[in-house]
C-alpha cells in the first residue's frame, strides 16, 4: 500500500458513513454498549506511520498523546486525515470525528459542525474545553488546516 | 447544626461516617445516574457546613477591610481573620502567630520564600529536592537556581516509592544551602521521614521547607517538633476554601528576608525618601487579604479538631487497607507506590489501559478519581508512564465506596477485552 493509500483506503468518513453511527447510536442504551462501540470504531483506524509521529504533528493535550497527519488529494478535491493516540477512549473518539470531516471537501469538511454532532450523541463532555483530553485541539487543526487549502 | 460526629465509646472509637457524611453536602448527588463516588480529594477536598456557614456568616455580618480599624464591622472582621491566624499557629504548633504568614495556596509560599531566600544564594551553591516533588515544589528553585547561578539536585526514590536516604545523605554537603521537600507525596501517597532529614540537613547548614500540602488533610503537623524553617500548606486539600493557603517561617529568618510584593498593607510608612517595613507577619501579606477564606480555613481546623483524630486516622487506614486487599481482584492493575508509610493515595495503572480511558469510565459510573502526571513529571518518568490513575480518599469515604471503585474497574476491564 502506498503512503497515500493509507489515506485514502481508511474506512471511517468513506465506508463507515456517519449515518451508520447514528444508527448504531440509536440502537445503544445503556453506556457500556455505547463504549464498547466507540472502542471499536477506535479499532478502525489505519495504522498511523511511525515517522509521522514528529513534534509538528503533536496534537498538544493534557493526558493523552494524539497525532495528526492529513493529505490534500489534487485530483478529488478532498482532505484526508490519519489519526493516532495512546488512550483507546480517545480514539474511539478520534475515529467519530474521522466518520464526520475525513475524505470530505474543505468546504464540506468546513460547514460540518462537530460540537452539533457530539451533542447528539450525547458525548459533548468529551469535546468541552474544560476535559483537556486533546479532541478540541485536534478538531481545530483539522479546521485550520481545511480553511488554509480552502484559502490556497 | 451537628457537626460532631463520632461514636459515643470512650474505650474503642470508631468514625461514623454516615453522620460525617451529613456535613458534606456536595458528597449527596448523583453524576451520570450514579451516586458520586468523590476520590479525588488530593486534588480538592469538599467543604464542610461548618466552613460555608463561617464564609456565609463573615460576609453577612462580620466583613470589612481588615486593620482599618476606625469602625466597629473593621474590627469585627479583624477580629475573626487574626482569630484564623492563630487557629492555624495552634494547628501546627508554631510559636508565635508572627510566624502565620497568609498566602493564596502552598505554590505562592514556596515562590515567597524561593524569592526571599535569593540573596543568601550564589554561583555553585545547591537547592535539594526530590524527585517525587510536585511541580511547585521544583519549578520556583529552578527559577531561582536561574536568578543565582545554583544547582538544583534531586535526591532519588526507590522502586518502591520511599526516598533514597543514602543518597540522600550522600547529596548533602557544605555547598547546600536549601532542603525543599514533601512530607507527604501527592502521587504515591508516602509519607517522608522529614523530621530526621530535616535535622540532617540543618546539621550540613542547609535552611529547611517542607511543603505539607498533602499532610495536612490527614495529620497534624507539628512545626517545632520537625524543627523545620518553613512549613507551606493550601486550605482547599483540608476542606477549606480555595485561594488561601499558609507559609509557616522561622521568625528570625523571615525577619530577614525581603518583602514579597510590594504595596498596602505591608508597609510601614512610606515617603519618596524611604519606606519602612511592616512588622511580621504583614510584612509579607501585600495588598488586602483573602479573608473570608481566612476565616473558612480557621472554621476547617476547628471543624478537624472536633473530630476523633484517632478514630479519622484509624478510618483512612482501613479505607487504604481495604484497597490495596482488592488490587488482586482485577488482573493487570497494579500499585504505583508502596511504601511501608502511606496515607490514603493509591496510584495505580491496569495493563492495556491509559489512564485517561480509566478516568473516562469511571466518571461514566459516578466515580471521580484524578488522571495524568500530576504535576510531578519528573516522578512519571522514574516509573516509565505517562501518567497514573490516582484514587485518592479522605475520612469521609467509605469502604463500601472503595469497593464500588473496584466493581467499576472490574466492569471497564470487562468492556476493554
Amino acid at each position: 500500500m502506498t503512503a497515500v493509500q493509507t489515506f485514502t483506503n481508511n474506512p471511517l468518513g468513506t465506508s463507515i458513513t456517519l449515518d451508520d453511527v447514528l444508527e448504531a447510536f440509536e440502537l445503544l442504551d445503556d453506556w457500556e454498549d455505547r463504549y464498547a462501540y466507540i472502542i471499536d470504531l477506535g479499532k478502525q483506524l489505519p495504522a498511523f506511520p511511525d515517522e509521522a509521529r514528529t513534534e509538528e504533528n503533536y496534537v498538544h493535550g493534557c493526558q493523552s498523546q494524539v497525532w495528526l497527519l492529513d493529505y490534500f488529494d489534487d485530483a478529488s478535491g478532498n482532505l484526508y486525515l490519519l489519526i493516532d493516540s495512546d488512550a483507546i477512549i480517545v480514539r474511539g473518539l478520534a475515529a467519530i470525528i474521522l466518520v464526520a470531516l475525513n475524505g470530505k471537501s474543505p468546504r464540506d469538511l468546513l460547514t460540518t459542525d462537530i460540537d452539533e454532532l457530539f451533542e447528539q450523541l450525547d458525548l459533548m463532555r468529551h469535546i468541552s474545553p474544560t476535559r483537556g483530553n486533546g479532541l478540541r485541539a485536534m478538531v481545530g487543526k483539522i479546521r485550520d488546516t481545511a480553511a488554509a487549502q480552502q484559502a490556497s | 447544626m451537628t457537626d460532631l460526629s463520632m461514636a459515643s465509646s470512650a474505650t474503642q472509637s470508631v468514625l461514623d461516617v454516615d453522620a460525617i457524611r451529613q456535613d458534606f453536602p456536595i458528597l449527596a448527588q448523583q453524576i451520570n445516574g450514579n451516586p458520586l463516588v468523590y476520590l479525588d480529594n488530593g486534588a480538592s477536598a469538599h467543604k464542610p457546613l461548618a466552613v460555608l456557614n463561617a464564609m456565609d456568616r463573615y460576609y453577612r455580618e462580620q466583613h470589612s477591610n481588615v486593620h482599618r480599624g476606625a469602625h466597629t464591622l473593621g474590627d469585627r472582621a479583624t477580629m475573626v481573620f487574626e482569630g484564623a491566624r492563630e487557629t492555624v499557629r495552634a494547628f501546627v504548633n508554631a510559636g508565635s502567630t508572627e510566624e502565620i504568614i497568609w498566602t493564596r495556596g502552598t505554590t505562592e509560599a514556596i515562590n515567597l520564600i524561593a524569592n526571599g531566600l535569593a540573596e543568601r544564594l550564589s554561583a555553585g551553591d545547591e537547592i535539594l529536592v526530590s524527585r517525587m516533588e510536585h511541580h511547585a515544589n521544583i519549578v520556583p528553585w529552578q527559577m531561582l537556581a536561574e536568578r543565582t547561578g545554583a544547582r538544583v539536585v534531586p535526591v532519588e526514590v526507590t522502586a518502591s516509592g520511599e526516598l533514597d536516604l543514602e543518597s540522600f545523605a550522600a547529596l548533602l554537603n557544605e555547598r547546600t544551602r536549601i532542603f525543599a521537600i514533601t512530607h507527604v507525596s501527592n502521587v504515591l501517597g508516602t509519607v517522608n521521614p522529614v523530621a530526621s532529614m530535616v535535622a540532617q540537613a540543618k546539621a550540613a547548614g542547609a535552611i529547611t521547607v517542607i511543603d505539607g500540602a498533602q499532610a495536612v488533610p490527614h495529620f497534624k503537623p507539628d512545626v517545632q517538633a520537625l524543627d523545620c524553617d518553613f512549613y507551606a500548606f493550601s486550605s482547599h486539600k483540608m476542606f477549606g476554601p480555595t485561594g488561601i493557603g499558609v507559609l509557616y517561617g522561622r521568625k528570625q529568618l523571615l525577619e530577614a528576608m525581603p518583602p514579597y510584593q510590594g504595596g498596602g498593607e505591608m508597609i510601614e510608612r512610606v515617603s519618596f525618601e524611604r519606606t519602612t517595613w511592616n512588622t511580621l507577619p504583614y510584612k509579607f501579606e501585600a495588598g488586602t487579604p483573602a479573608i473570608a477564606e481566612a476565616v473558612g480555613l480557621g472554621a476547617a481546623i476547628d471543624y478537624l479538631n472536633r473530630l476523633d483524630r484517632v478514630a479519622l486516622e484509624a478510618a483512612e487506614t482501613g479505607l487504604l487497607a481495604r484497597a490495596n486487599a482488592l488490587v488482586e481482584t482485577v488482573p493487570g492493575m497494579q500499585i504505583i507506590g508502596t511504601a511501608a508509610h502511606r496515607v490514603p493515595v493509591m496510584s495505580f495503572k491496569i495493563d492495556g489501559l491509559h489512564p485517561s480511558d480509566i478516568g473516562t469510565l469511571l466518571d461514566q459510573q459516578g466515580i471521580a478519581i484524578r488522571t495524568g502526571h500530576h504535576c510531578a513529571m519528573p516522578l512519571m518518568d522514574f516509573y516509565g508512564v505517562p501518567g497514573t490513575a490516582r484514587a485518592s480518599f479522605a475520612f469521609y469515604n467509605t469502604l463500601d465506596e472503595v469497593e464500588q471503585l473496584f466493581t467499576a474497574l472490574q466492569k471497564i476491564q470487562r468492556l476493554f477485552a
